[in-house]
């Protein structure tokens, strides 16, 4: 099918007890085996399409009420009930018909990230199935899904995917002879870590520059092409497949109450044992870093651990505890967000931590909102220049003073996102700061992480 | 502003009297076009093939010239200050030629974590690119920095041109890769 080269994959999946009722695997089936994407297999391996079919039995509004009992939230970042979103698309009444659209956001560019990546990968038709799930739910007629630019061999591979569900009716007209019709088309990004934002991702799909829009109006009244639209993460709709085949009520068994399911946890940085591991809502981070991901590579002490993706607020060791749900991480400061687990270890420069995350929202910011374009530059400057011996320590009052005229002043959430690793590494490494400036350079020479910072 | 930071943005906007350089190709294959038209019509808005229809025109011309954005205006008929606006917004559409290797080096923080800082110099040593917009004398090779590629739990990585990444990236696989563009395994730019 591809030209590409083929490649085993070295990444972790499984675990003692992984695949057991207490470790349910219901997003990583067959991962790590290249031939696993085909319809083939997934029909007869991994209970392919059994959702899809029970869905189409039931009306339209009974699969949202589904998804709503499942208590599944978003697993993009924010974690807003998938549920609840899918019923804010609007429904035809006598005399307004809607063409509604379905997108999937698989711009999957937030650092520590990388879970989508192999669910397109290993279980391409789990994804086609949720998103025809979701189509019905919500009598879309078409679905996008935007897929990063790099992604290229992804993208051939989910392009062949949907040609085998087409052949076998379940996509196209009258899908399994259920008289709904749903398609669906791959969409290429080039390169930018906004077009994730779901507003700027609907620019970007229409041929635009990607910056976000003014919301409202919000992409359930007015999305892309100016149409209803639903946006979802690749893990939140394909794991509509499993939700509609074992039923809600038993999905949201797995879990907290609050937190239910299991998700895709990327862990990366300083461990043993980096890459996925499919796990229950709930679990201990240092469950997840220590026993799973087996800590540190040299036995180091852990620093510091980012638990959800660089945008999320960094947390130092009375949080290592944290169970890995919502609601928690975010009573503690920080957030779930994208399920990326970055371990630091102790022999780390904080300030190039700081550095080389702020670099990179400096360098995403789309331009348009002026605190974002300019205060993650300035933030970015100073802390060059902290870290390059020259800083002055009036320099720590005016980066904690930043922050809140950046955060929630602008379009999107990405000068936010900038704020939660600036302020909780300022605020809790205030120490190795102070020490850059008064001994006039880095106190890790050998810690590299921000090109040419010397 | 220390000079690192130059390295990892666009080409754009150009500095007074510059000039985006040119492209040997000047026009859309009738391949091409017919490719971009059919695309256009698959989207509800025509508008929507300015994304796909400029990754045609960069593996036609070898990179996103000022030609390369004119004939994408052209097919399409669209605004040539449109297509313009969205060549110069995305990273991965190249606005200076590149080598038969473009070598993508990931420096976000769990690859940085992992050595990507040295990796990017060993890269840059071995293939005697200094920096972005460079190509090596004999064509092989160009280099840039890129954020993320998502494959940070097999970091350091790297992406040569748009195939599948290469990942836990040290000096032996380092090696490796560059043989295996030499020698021909790897794909070429714009093939
Ligand atoms: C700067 C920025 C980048 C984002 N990047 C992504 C991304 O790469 N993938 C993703 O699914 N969501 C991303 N999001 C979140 C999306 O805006 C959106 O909330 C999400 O796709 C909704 O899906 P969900 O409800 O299934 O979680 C990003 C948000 C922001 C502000
Ligand atoms: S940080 Fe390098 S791939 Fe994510």
């Amino acid at each position: 099918m591809t030209s590409y080269r083929q490649k085993k994959d070295p990444q972790s999946y499984s675990f003692e007890g992984f695949g057991t009722p207490a470790f349910p695997n219901l997003m990583l089936r067959g991962a790590g085996n290249l031939d696993n994407w085909r319809l083939a297999i997934y029909q007869k391996e991994h209970e392919g399409y059994l959702g899809l079919k029970r869905a189409l039995s039931m009306e339209p509004s009974q699969v949202i009420d589904e998804m709503k009992a499942s208590g599944i939230r978003g697993r993009g970042g924010a974690g807003f009930p998938a549920g609840l979103k899918w019923s804010f698309m609007p429904k035809d009444t006598a005399d307004k018909k809607y063409t509604r659209y379905l997108v999937c956001n698989a711009d999957e560019g937030e650092p520590g990230t990388f879970k989508d990546r192999s669910i397109m990968e290993y279980n391409p038709h789990q994804l086609i199935e949720g998103m025809i799930i979701a189509g019905f739910a919500m009598q879309c007629h078409m679905g996008f899904i935007y897929v990063r630019g790099e992604f290229l061999w992804l993208i051939e591979k989910l392009e062949a995917a949907i040609e085998e569900a087409k052949k076998e009716n379940l996509l196209g007209q009258n899908i399994l002879g259920s008289g709904f019709n749903f398609d669906l088309i791959v969409y290429r990004g080039a390169g930018a870590y906004i077009c994730g934002e779901e507003t700027a991702l609907l620019n970007s799909l229409e041929g635009r520059r990607g910056e976000p829009r003014i919301k409202p109006p919000f992409p359930a009244s007015k999305g892309a092409f100016g149409q209803p639209t639903t946006i979802n993460n690749v893990e939140t709709l394909a794991a509509a497949a499993p939700i509609l085949r074992m039923g809600g009520a038993e999905y949201a068994k797995i879990g907290t109450p609050k937190n239910t399911g299991t998700r895709i946890f990327c862990v990366s940085g300083h461990v043993q044992r980096p890459g996925l591991y499919e796990l229950p809502l709930g679990v201990p981070l240092i469950t997840l870093v220590k026993d799973l991901a087996g800590g540190t590579p040299n036995g180091k002490k852990i620093k510091a651990i980012i638990p959800g993706g660089a945008s999320s607020a960094v947390f130092t060791e009375s949080d290592f505890d944290c169970p890995l749900d919502f609601d928690t991480i975010r009573d503690r400061g920080s957030m779930a967000g994208s399920g990326g687990i970055i371990v630091i270890d102790e022999d780390t420069c904080m300030v190039q931590v700081c550095l080389r995350l702020i670099r990179f929202y400096a360098h995403e910011s789309c331009g348009q909102c002026t605190p974002c374009r300019e205060g993650c530059n300035w933030m970015e400057m100073i802390l060059t220049r902290i870290e390059n011996g020259e800083g002055r320590l009036e320099d720590l009052e005016t980066l904690k003073s930043m922050t809140p005229r950046i955060a929630g002043k602008t379009l999107c959430a990405l000068g936010d996102a900038a704020c939660g690793p600036m302020d909780s590494i300022l605020g809790k490494f205030r120490d190795e700061f102070i020490h850059h400036i008064e001994h006039k350079k880095c106190p890790k020479p050998s810690c590299q992480l921000v090109t040419y910072s010397h | 502003m220390n000079s690192s930071s130059s390295s990892t943005r666009s080409a754009l906007p150009l500095a007074p009297g510059e000039r985006l350089p040119v492209s040997k190709v000047l026009t859309l294959s009738p391949e091409a076009l017919k490719e971009i038209d059919q695309l256009a019509d698959k989207f509800p808005d025509r508008l929507a093939a300015t994304l796909p229809a400029l990754h045609i025109a960069q593996r036609e011309f070898g990179f996103v010239s000022l030609e390369a954005m004119k004939a994408v205006a052209k097919a399409l008929d669209i605004p040539e200050g449109h297509v313009y606006g969205v060549a110069s917004f995305y990273s991965m559409y190249q606005k200076h030629p590149v080598g038969s290797f473009h070598i993508q080096v990931c420096t976000n923080i769990s690859c940085a974590l992992n050595g990507a800082v040295a990796l990017l110099d060993l890269v840059k040593k071995k293939t005697g690119i200094s920096q972005r917009g460079e190509v090596s004398s004999d064509g092989l090779w160009s280099v840039e920095e890129v954020e993320c590629l998502a494959s940070c739990g097999s970091g350091p990585c790297l992406q040569v041109n748009h195939d599948i990444y290469d990942e836990f990236v040290n000096e032996a696989e380092l090696d490796r890769v560059l043989e295996a563009c030499r020698s021909g395994q790897y794909r070429e730019w714009a093939k």
